[in-house]
């Protein structure tokens, strides 16, 4: 199992999912990818949109930064 | 480059876009569509005809295209990805200039950006069969994630079920 990174909170549409989709598919079974997001559309359909893949959200959780979050989807 | 591949599920909804115009603002609002909707996990295809099919050129330049004195004309003065003109305000092709400027100052992905990405994403890539005919364009004209060349029966058996959006 390995646990990655990604920070897209410099991204707009569409490289806030088009990077995550491509980390998420470089993803095997029990890997995790911590997604560091901000407020908005990337919070509100980043993980809508990966689940909807068949990813699962583990958590979402406030990060230091204010109006960024840190999303950990599982494959 | 990724070079990761980007398996679909069974079940994924679907986004055909046909795309006509080779301007540089209308081919940033197509692959926009493109990678925004294949990223969210849609089955993407793109039908690239007449002044479309500048974006999927190998040469991104100006060239001529084909053997026949006009077919050269069209594809000097059409050009490629680089030279696309903006639909208004083109000022002599300064205007895409300044917008890749302005794209890459706020962090934008800018038109090749969108174009990489489209090919990583495994969207597919369909030219418009009647058009290169006219135009003297040959498959090896074109970029090979091109997947075939085809007509419109063929477009449209491809697009059945889905959403198609003509730009």
């Amino acid at each position: 199992m390995a646990n990655y990174k990604l920070d897209i909170t410099k991204e707009h549409c569409p490289m806030t999912f088009v990077k995550t989709k491509i980390e998420l598919s470089k993803l095997k079974s029990g890997d995790t990818l911590e997604v560091l997001l901000t407020d908005g559309e990337p919070l509100e359909n980043v993980p809508r949109s990966s689940t909807e893949q068949g990813f699962k959200v583990l958590s979402i959780n406030e990060a230091n930064v204010k109006g960024t979050h840190t999303v950990v989807f599982q494959k | 480059m990724v070079t990761t591949e980007i398996k679909l599920n069974p079940n994924t909804k679907k986004l055909s876009l046909i795309g006509f115009s080779g301007d540089f603002d209308k081919l940033v609002a197509f692959f926009t569509l493109a990678t925004g909707a294949a990223a969210v996990g849609y089955e993407v295809n793109l039908f690239f005809t007449f002044w479309g099919l500048d974006g999927i050129k190998i040469k991104q330049g100006r060239s001529p295209m084909g053997n026949g004195f006009l077919t050269k004309v069209f594809g000097v003065f059409m050009g490629g990805l680089k030279s696309a003109p903006v639909s208004r305000l083109n000022f002599g092709g300064i205007s895409p200039k300044i917008f890749r400027y302005m794209m890459r100052k706020n962090n934008v992905a800018t038109l090749e950006e969108l174009v990489e990405a489209a090919k990583v994403l495994n969207i597919n890539f369909y030219a418009c069969e009647m058009a290169m005919q006219i135009l003297g364009i040959q498959k090896t004209d074109l970029i090979p994630e091109v997947k075939d060349v085809i007509g419109v029966a063929s477009f449209l058996k491809i697009a059945d079920g889905g959403q198609t959006l003509f730009i």
